[in-house]
């Protein structure tokens, strides 16, 4: 139990602040080895963290690093600087806080390590970073507190797992160091507290009161939402009302592309001049700073933003959240909604913009799960390999290892507890040699156990490449956007979007339209010189798919007789849909297949999020090409695939055999783009390949080539290699996330129900104007290209030129 | 045959799908760029371990292309090898194909910038050969009938899938696709290029088949932004 210092009680006392409860509970239990504190956005949960590390130093007599505190963005390590700064110099403690991340200057980088201030703030990818020097065991040798705020959110990607593996090593520098985690409100906060806790301590979980209920209702237009689509540009007339009567709005969209259109769309229709801005993740630094800094001195009325917002940073007075399009994950919306009324003990107020007339049902489906609290997530799987690859290379950087050691600190990760000594040999393997069937790296290998019994880099100054390589975020390789003879960048769009335009060519970004000029040094030059409609920069893999649980709900939704809770023009949608077909049923799959203009299209059901329901089309269409049905195409959304082909599907039911579609998965679908990028990320992060090499990327293109060749080389040459293995493992999740099909064929065990109409469904019509069509490729494109080859050397009147 | 058909300096040849090149006059078969042992070279550098497979699957396909032409020459028109060091180290298994594809035929290493020297392996190592009116060099000079490689050129047409390895042809020289696994490819509209050739310039794209588009009609076309890690 700690004490809060007289000077401190003395602060608070004047300011007229009192502790709040599960704050005094965190001081109580300052001593407990691992800490979880669940607390909603603005119930002071920071400073819950903090207050036994500012006990602790307030008598000034440590020296060298106390506290260490890791967040998801460093936007939030400066801010959260700021806020400590304020009592720490109110009273004159004499306390040392200081941030450091990618940011940070390489001389303030150099004198931390050197001499380290008490309070040092990080994020997971400087932390794994630090620890990779030689002098780690210095630097957190009296270490006595780790604080882990949104843990919530880390846990949700491999950057959690990094981190608690690098937690492993610096417990074992400093073993009385103690471990708290703060979270925004989860399903399932023990299986946070379990990644928390160094594996098998106890883990105790606080929960602070979570608030009053918050107000959340969908917003109600003159106009109903359109068939299709994600724009919600029918909505613009009323949140531009709602706006004008809040302080501060923040409208949360689920892409980029769409809060791109969205904010343009927002200042042609805003005839008040009202002060709006846009912040996502593609923007330029410096631009997003500007705008965060106009947002904390409360000079904007609303923020057009994506998740990059959703994270705790205090932006001052905002008291409505809007999310538009359908939330797609309940806990997201909950957390998102909590930002508004940053302020304990008041109701957060929030609107739900369904996008088009499914996403009417989705809304509805989604208030009730968040007014029921029953949240969403899927259970996490077990620490995945890469990352731990990384953690190997990353110990051997700082020290020789011991094989025996580093495998028992590794197993004290609650995501690694279970890893068997066999998994960490072959991934110990993948780091010394490649891994490979093959062996032939022995003379040049990366790792070598020496006559000491300890694992060496062969090549001392390899450290600097892995050093450079650190790091679990997958950013899709991406081009920097300027305006022609100007340095600033605007931001930046990936390539696979550059590589669509063509000079002349506009598209948005920040809100302005700009014009493509060319590339410069891997930089898309373009100007303001803006003729023509913009293409939208896409942004892929930012998809969110609709969560298993609120698919279920919504499956739900559609048994009930009558639907007295959405509005009249959804509800007699389905009502007209049961007349002429039938809705879909949550132990059963839905297929309809009807003729339109000459070609057969055939509609699954299968509720298991777009990327599941992408894949299936994917699966589908290779089956039906291979049973000769001239598959044309199809679209995919969250509820749907949509195919069309040539000839009628009549029997749906040896298209959705689980073992047709598994060995689909193997065979065919293993050579798809979708699975070569997830290779590429896997192989990236173990270390196979490299992301950042100190020449960079300006030496003679010709000389690097795709990781798409490795990856079709691994499959024809080593295809059971530890990479193969882990991108096989990956696609059940994520952008192929074979998990959800393999969910939906378990949920319904073959039932399939299927409707042979005249004409397209009121269900499916909305399928059929969905953007994102996919065209199937196979052999056709090769005789597309052919054609259009032949076509240009016959306008060239080059058809027999040279011969 | 799914191969492209031209002539250049009167000498009828053909572009194979494969990205080597098939003389018939004089039955031979040409390829450029090989890199053989490039896996190794990376790892011996930079400590980087790429799958090892990259010059049994380059081997494999020259083996491939010499079964279905039956050549009496084979010119390998430089950068054979990733570098000297690696001529060196290539496995038994390697050099044992090798000495296979060789048997009964004439084997000419034409030296490239990056194997400079005689390479330990069999064969004629030249700087240039003069064949059938045409020369044959790693890198094109301001000579007319040349045919080189080292530019590794490769083109796509907008939408139509990723840019593929690609000959270049006009009226005065000839470039080679690199034949390599791991190779990489410089943009045919790279200015590089483009100042190498006049207007009446023809890619051929390998693949399944060989497909020739004029570049001169592309050029309103995107310029494909390569994918390298």
């Amino acid at each position: 139990m700690t004490h809060l210092p007289a000077q401190l009680q003395n602060w608070f006392d004047n300011r007229g602040w009192e502790l709040h409860p599960h704050q005094r509970d965190m001081l109580d239990r300052a001593d407990a080895p691992a800490l979880l504190l669940i607390a909603p956005t603005g119930g002071g949960k920071t400073l819950a963290g903090f207050l036994p590390t500012l006990a602790e130093l307030a008598g000034g007599s440590r020296q060298g690093l106390h506290t260490l505190y890791v967040s998801p963005l460093k936007a939030l390590a400066a801010d959260i600087k700021r806020n400590l700064r304020a009592p720490v110099d109110d009273i004159g403690l004499p306390i040392r806080i200081e941030d450091r991340t990618g940011d940070t200057s390489y001389t303030q980088k150099r004198r931390q390590r050197a001499d380290p201030p008490h309070i040092l703030l990080t994020t997971p990818e400087s932390l794994a970073l630090l620890t990779s020097y030689e002098d780690a065991p210095r630097i957190f040798a009296g270490l006595q507190r780790v604080i882990i705020d949104e843990i919530h959110a880390l846990a949700e990607s491999k950057r959690g797992d990094q981190l608690m593996l690098a937690l492993s090593r610096l417990q074992a520098i400093a073993p009385d160091l103690r471990r708290v985690g703060l979270s925004a409100t989860v399903e399932d906060p023990a299986a946070i507290a379990h990644l928390l806790a160094r594996h098998p301590a106890p883990c105790r979980v606080l929960n602070a009161d979570p608030g009053p209920d918050p107000d959340i209702q969908m917003l109600m237009t003159d106009e109903a939402p359109p068939w299709s689509g994600g724009g919600a540009k029918y909505s613009i007339p009323s949140v531009l009302n709602e706006i004008k009567n809040h302080k501060t709005t923040l409208i949360f969209h689920n892409t980029r592309a769409q809060a791109e259109l969205y904010f343009r769309a927002l200042w042609l229709a805003n005839d008040d001049n009202l002060p709006i801005g846009i912040h996502h993740g593609s923007l330029d630094r410096a631009q997003r700073e500007k705008v965060e800094a106009a947002m904390v001195r409360g000079e904007l009325r609303a923020i057009v933003c994506t998740g990059t917002l959703d994270l705790g940073i205090d932006w001052g007075d905002v008291d409505l959240v809007i999310q538009i399009g359908a939330p797609k994950n309940v806990k997201r919306l909950v957390q998102r909604i909590g930002r508004a009324n940053h302020r304990y003990n008041a109701p957060s107020k929030a609107l739900l913009v369904p996008a088009n007339r499914f996403e009417v049902v989705e809304c509805i489906a989604a208030l009730q799960a968040a007014k029921a609290n029953d949240l969403d997530g899927d259970p996490r799987g077990d620490g995945p390999r890469d990352v731990l690859c990384q953690h190997i290379l990353i110990a051997a950087c700082a020290a020789p290892f011991d094989a025996d050691d580093l495998y028992a600190q590794v197993t004290c990760v609650g995501a690694y507890s279970t890893l068997t000594r066999a998994a960490f040999d072959d991934c110990l393997e993948l780091c010394a040699t490649g891994g490979y069937a093959l062996r032939a790296y022995d003379k040049w290998q990366r790792l070598q156990l020496r006559d000491d019994g300890l694992w060496h880099l062969r090549d001392p100054r390899s450290s600097q490449r892995i050093r450079m390589n650190i790091g679990t975020i997958q950013d899709t390789d991406k081009l920097k956007v300027r305006l022609k003879g100007n340095f600033k960048p605007l931001g930046e769009i990936e390539e696979a979007f550059a590589a669509t335009l063509t000079v002349g060519d506009t598209f948005l970004i920040g809100g302005q339209i700009v014009r493509y000029e060319g590339l410069r040094d891997l930089t898309v030059q373009v100007t303001r010189r803006a003729d023509k409609p913009p293409k939208i920069a896409t942004f892929s893999g930012s998809k969110f798919a609709t969560s298993t649980q609120l698919s279920e709900r919504i499956l739900r939704m559609f048994g009930q007789d009558d639907w007295p809770t959405l509005p009249d023009h959804t509800a007699a949608w389905l009502t007209l849909q049961r007349e002429v077909s039938k809705l879909p049923e949550p132990d059963r799959i839905l297929v309809e297949s009807f003729p339109y203009k000459s070609k057969h299209y055939t509609c699954f059901y299968g509720f298991a999020g777009r990327n599941a329901q992408q894949t299936l089309g994917l699966l589908l269409t290779q089956r039906m090409e291979e049973m000769g049905l001239g598959p044309l195409g199809f679209v995919a959304t969250d509820y749907a695939t949509l195919v069309w082909s040539l000839d009628p599907v009549s029997d749906p039911a040896p298209l959705l055999q689980g073992g047709q579609l598994r060995d689909g998965l193997a065979t065919w679908l293993a050579g798809n783009a979708v699975m070569k990028r997830t290779f590429r990320a896997a192989a990236t992060i173990s270390g196979l390949i490299e992301r950042n090499t100190p020449q960079a990327r300006k030496s003679g293109r010709q000389t690097t080539f795709s990781s798409d060749i490795l990856y079709d080389t691994l499959r024809k040459y080593d295809p059971d290699h530890l990479m193969m293995q882990i991108t096989q493992e990956e696609a059940m999740r994520g952008l192929v996330d074979f998990g959800r099909i393999e969910n939906m064929l378990d949920r319904t065990q073959g039932k399939i129900d299927h409707h042979v109409l005249d004409r397209v469904s009121p269900l499916a019509a909305p399928m059929m104007l969905e953007m994102g069509r996919v065209p199937v490729a196979g052999e056709a494109r090769e005789r597309l290209l052919q054609e259009a080859a032949d076509e240009m050397m016959q306008n060239a009147g080059l058809q027999g030129f040279g011969t | 045959m799914t191969a492209h058909k031209f002539r250049l300096n009167g000498t009828t040849l053909f572009a194979m799908p494969s990205g080597a090149l098939w003389i018939p006059d004089v039955q031979t078969l040409c390829v450029s760029d090989l890199h053989l042992g490039k896996s190794a070279r990376i790892a011996r550098r930079t400590g980087s371990m790429l799958p090892p497979y990259e010059t049994a699957d380059t081997l494999a396909r020259v083996s491939h292309d010499i079964a279905l032409t039956d050549p009496k020459m084979v010119i390998c028109l430089g950068d054979s090898f990733d570098d000297l060091g690696a001529a060196a180290e290539l496995t038994h298994s390697a050099t044992a194909t090798i000495a296979q594809m060789q048997a009964g035929r004439a084997w000419v290493w034409i030296e490239g910038n990056h194997d400079p020297g005689p390479v330990p392996v069999g064969g004629t190592h030249l700087a240039e050969l003069h064949l059938a009116g045409l020369t044959f060099r790693h890198i094109t000079t301001h000579q007319t009938h040349e045919v080189s490689g080292h530019y590794h050129p490769k083109f796509g047409l907008s939408g139509m899938g990723p840019a593929r390895a690609c000959f270049l042809y006009d009226e005065i020289r000839l470039l080679l696709p690199a034949y390599g696994t791991y190779t990489g490819g410089l943009d045919a509209t790279n200015p590089v290029l483009r100042d190498l050739f006049g207007s009446n310039t023809i890619a051929v794209l390998t693949g399944k088949k060989a497909i020739a588009v004029p570049m001169a009609k592309t050029l309103h076309q995107r310029r494909p932004v390569g994918r390298s890690y």
